[in-house]
């Protein structure tokens, strides 16, 4: 299984999201430069989370125009699999692969914590196998993570199932303070329609042994890889 | 040469939690009759070699594609001959 990390400049979980696709997981991993067009020969994407091109004029925005975004939608559109992470996820919103938009936090702080998030879906590329139900523990780690839609499209991603993970309680109840950003309908990750293309605002890669505290992040990448023994 | 300023400002229906903080700030400094502050972007653009009414239509579509993101903004464009 080969997995390929996009690299922009200013990327910085790209070696961590590697290590943990190589040595944790145990699959074929490489980077992928922006600059590149061409993911021939790759059986998965994921862009990592940072802060690609300085997150100048909105997160994601900039990076959406390179090179290697051309690649990454014509490969999405053929099914491909496609994780974005964080800034990943930021991106995949911005060349229109995922619905949505962020907004700053609510409390306008940049949030570096361990958040709880329950599983939604186990159909999509990123979740298959992982019951729903199921609350993982991951770090998140962002200034612009409040999910926003506008109120006719947040239903219709309610009702095609493309909500794939919740902020909640470690015991899985929604509740306010649980949502640390102040997304819609506590909402931290989605998927496309197709559910080949999955986005979630924690760090799957920082809680991938248990040496950082938590290895549910693993359960994920683990997922990634046996949906595409799968397909 | 076209001189073009743009104006992306968060949709009506977007809270703006910056707007919020500096509201806040306001209130906390006595500007008592202050009621909402929205934060937005402005940008100028200079353009070289195009009439007015084509510059507006390739800022127009500049902020469209890129300076905005109609998700959750909208905006507005002043062209200068």
């Amino acid at each position: 299984m080969k997995v390929g990390v996009v690299v922009f400049p200013g990327s910085n979980c790209d070696h961590d999201t590697y290590h943990a696709l190589k040595h944790v997981c145990g699959q074929e991993a490489q980077f992928v430069w922006h600059k590149d067009s061409d993911l021939r020969g790759l059986d998965a994407v994921v862009l990592p989370g940072g802060f690609a091109y300085g997150d100048y004029l909105r997160t994601g925005a900039i990076a959406r125009f390179s090179p290697v975004m051309r690649a990454v939608t014509e490969f999405a559109g053929q099914g491909g699999t496609v994780l974005g992470i964080c800034n990943g996820f930021q991106i995949l919103q911005e060349a229109g692969l995922l619905p949505g938009a962020m907004l700053r936090n609510r409390t306008v702080k940049f949030l570096s914590q361990p958040v709880h998030v329950r599983v939604e879906r186990d159909d999509t590329a990123a979740t298959a196998g992982i019951s729903v139900g199921t609350v993982l523990t991951m770090p998140i780690a962002h200034g612009e993570g409040n999910f926003y839609v506008a109120d006719d499209e947040l239903e219709r991603l309610e009702q095609a199932g493309q909500v794939v993970f919740r902020y909640t309680t470690k015991d899985g109840r929604l509740s306010d303070e649980a949502n640390p950003n102040g997304s819609l309908h506590a909402i931290a990750g989605v998927c496309n329609r197709e559910r080949n293309v999955v986005g979630l605002m924690p760090h799957p890669e920082r809680a991938s042994e248990p040496e950082l505290g938590s290895a549910d992040g693993r359960r994920i990448l683990e997922a990634l890889v046996a949906s595409l023994v799968r397909a | 040469m076209a001189r073009a300023r743009v104006y992306v400002t968060l949709k009506k229906s977007v809270f703006d939690p910056q707007g919020k903080t500096i509201h806040d700030a306001l209130l906390s400094l006595g500007y008592s009759g202050v009621t909402d502050v929205r934060q937005g972007k402005f940008f100028e653009v200079e353009l070289d070699g195009l009439p007015a009414e084509k510059a507006r239509a390739t800022v127009e579509e500049i902020a469209r594609k890129v300076l905005s993101n109609p998700v959750i903004e909208s905006f507005r464009v002043e062209v200068e001959g």
